[in-house]
């Protein structure tokens, strides 16, 4: 006979509520890690989006997400003539807000030369730019539908085709425009500050800079090798794919990641004192019984797996719930929430585990229960 | 006084103390306590309340040490200055059965189940302790009770259920701990004749801790506790 499977059974809706209670706060936790993966995986994503090789930047710089880059935008064509290169694209990187039906929508706009690597990964419906100006590929995330018009600057745009899950560190959904138009974006002057300069004599500075220059090897060519020989121009510095990443994951995100994580941590650590408060309050509330089963002559491993069956179903039952509940809602958070199979089943481990230490309060009151106390004495 | 046990008696006490705690904080509790209960008697512990009972009866029952003396329970010296058995819940299981005042029933499982479980902690497999159970439960006239949890019996049923329990093991020793205290009289004496009818039937001791006067003459033999001492060393004879 299953005492722990006949006590769930004969008070189930408040072993199920409690469960649900507890779900609730697992989901918690679920949602903390999620956002936590998140927010790597966005910081990659733009980075790994243009599936290049090397990042060309301005010297002495992390750039182009970690730090300010600016850099000629002639450097294209010289990276792209260093052995080992097979092509090679500008790129600028600039946040904007801009209103749309209304409403206001931060963007990360990504300036890129359409023949060349800097532009999206793929396009899930519409098409790639096809025209210099005044065509955009936007994140489905932003809201935007194929045909809509949308201002940035001075300029408007017309969105040719969409983009699924391209989202900028800062978690900004990104669009993709022309290098010029851009450029256009990023350096013109409004109208009043550009008679200034002009009045100033200053206004034939150049304005083809760009933030960053992208090179896809040949797969031949060693990217270490490729990114030393791009120092050597004193103006610019370089870096592999592997090194990009490990910028923005360690130095752009990791205030973000950390303090995520301690708040999981923190999470997880109320949660499990919670599990141990719940399991001691419910064998506290059957010591008499467990008294009553002593006295009859119960050995301690019957008493044990009552505690301890029950202690998992309650843990297992509320993680199962918890993660239904985040995999259902996670897409209404306004940050991505990415739930990773083997970081819900290290979760549903931490659970097992904190079930059984925390079983181990209520195992101590129940084998320190006198079974005096169930013939009142 | 003799010390010796006699084996014919199903429990026998000699010489049994128990006290708590030491210097001027000692409480005596049990001094010198001498019983023989035989099978098919059944005996009351009265006394006033601190006098000693509930404490002989959990010495009785193995789930308290007793500071001198000996014990024998069916024969079997159990404690002679110590424990001879380490596992006295097993020798609970085997030799004696639990009546409360509140009927102690495990409230999530129904009638047959708070009867079988006895038995199936005694090793009876899951069908064979079912069956006895609805036997005993049949037995004691609350068989068509059988599927009801502990919540919907009446004061009575419960109370039959819970001698059902038991007798579940077929021990030959009974505890009872005021086990009419919660009924009324009609019903105390049917229970009480039970008691008396198991006694008789399975060739059992029946020892009931009672303050219930309504019930005395149901007893063969009364022994009164004073302070932790049979009064005048003396068995008290039952009320005629």
């Amino acid at each position: 006979m299953n005492l722990a499977y006949r006590d769930v059974r004969h008070n189930l809706f408040r072993f199920l509520l409690t469960c649900f209670g507890l779900s609730l706060l697992l989901s918690v936790v679920l949602a903390m890690i999620g956002i936590y993966r998140g927010i790597v995986v966005d910081a990659l994503t733009v980075a790994r989006s243009h599936r290049v090789d090397l990042w060309v930047v301005e010297a002495g710089s992390q750039g182009p997400f970690a730090e300010a880059s600016r850099i000629p935008g002639d450097s294209r064509e010289g990276i792209a003539r260093l052995a080992g290169v097979v092509e090679a694209g500008s790129v600028t990187y600039q946040s904007v807000e801009a209103k749309h039906l209304g409403r206001k929508i931060r963007l990360y706009v990504i300036g890129f030369e359409p023949t060349r690597p800097g532009g999206p990964e793929g396009i899930s419906s519409g098409r790639a730019i096809a025209q210099s100006h005044f065509e955009m590929i936007a994140d489905r995330s932003t809201g935007l539908s194929l045909g809509d018009r949308i201002k940035l600057g001075r300029t408007t745009f017309s969105v040719v085709g969409l983009t699924e899950n391209q989202v900028a560190s800062s978690g900004d959904p990104v669009v993709f425009i022309t290098l010029h138009d851009a450029q256009k974006l990023q350096f013109d002057l409004a109208p009043a500050a550009a008679r200034v300069q002009t009045a100033r004599g200053t206004s034939g500075a150049s304005k083809d800079t760009v933030n960053a220059v992208v090179a896809r090897l040949a797969p031949e060519a060693d990217a270490a090798t490729v990114a030393e020989s791009a120092r050597r121009w004193k103006h610019l510095s370089a870096m592999t794919q592997a090194q990009q990443e490990s910028i923005l994951t360690q130095s752009l995100v990791d205030r973000a990641r950390r303090q995520i994580g301690m708040f999981t941590s923190i999470l997880l650590l109320v949660s499990a004192v919670i599990i141990a408060l719940i399991i001691y309050t419910m064998t506290m509330e059957k010591l008499r019984q467990i008294a009553m089963l002593k006295l009859i002559g119960a050995p301690d491993r019957t008493i044990v797996a009552m505690i301890v069956q029950q202690a998992l179903a309650l843990g297992l039952t509320g993680f199962m719930f918890g993660t239904l509940l985040i995999a259902n809602i996670k897409g209404f958070f306004p940050r991505r929430v990415v739930l990773e199979p083997d970081n819900v089943l290290a979760l549903g481990g931490v659970v097992f585990v904190v079930c059984i230490l925390a079983s181990g309060l209520g195992v101590r009151a129940a084998l320190k229960a006198d079974p005096a106390t169930a013939l009142g004495g | 006084m003799d010390l010796a046990a006699r084996p014919e008696q199903l429990v026998s006490l000699r010489g049994i103390s128990k006290h708590f705690g030491a210097g001027e904080t000692r409480i005596d509790a049990l001094r010198q306590v001498s019983i023989d209960v035989a099978p098919g008697e059944v005996v009351a512990l009265l006394g006033p309340s601190g006098s000693g009972k509930t404490t002989l009866l959990n010495v009785i029952a193995c789930i308290l040490d007793p500071s001198e003396g000996t014990m024998s329970l069916e024969g079997e010296v159990v404690f002679d200055q110590k424990w001879l058995r380490t596992d006295l819940r097993r020798l609970r299981l085997d030799k004696i059965g639990f009546i409360f005042q509140s009927h102690n029933l495990l409230p999530f499982l129904n009638a047959i189940d708070n009867v079988a479980i006895v038995l199936q902690l005694a090793g009876f497999d899951h069908s064979a302790a079912r069956n006895r159970a609805v036997e005993l439960l049949d037995y004691l006239e609350v068989g068509k009770r059988k599927s009801a949890f502990p919540a919907k019996l009446s004061g009575g049923e419960a109370q039959r259920v819970a001698i059902a329990r038991a007798l579940a093991n077929r021990p030959r020793i009974i505890l009872a701990d005021e086990p009419t205290a919660a009924l009324d009289s009609k019903r105390a004496q049917i229970v009480m004749d039970l008691l008396r009818k198991l006694a008789v039937d399975q060739s059992a001791a029946v020892i009931a801790v009672t303050h219930d006067e309504k019930i005395f003459d149901r007893f063969d033999r009364m022994f009164m506790l004073r302070d932790g001492r049979l009064e005048d060393d003396r068995r008290i004879p039952a009320a005629a």
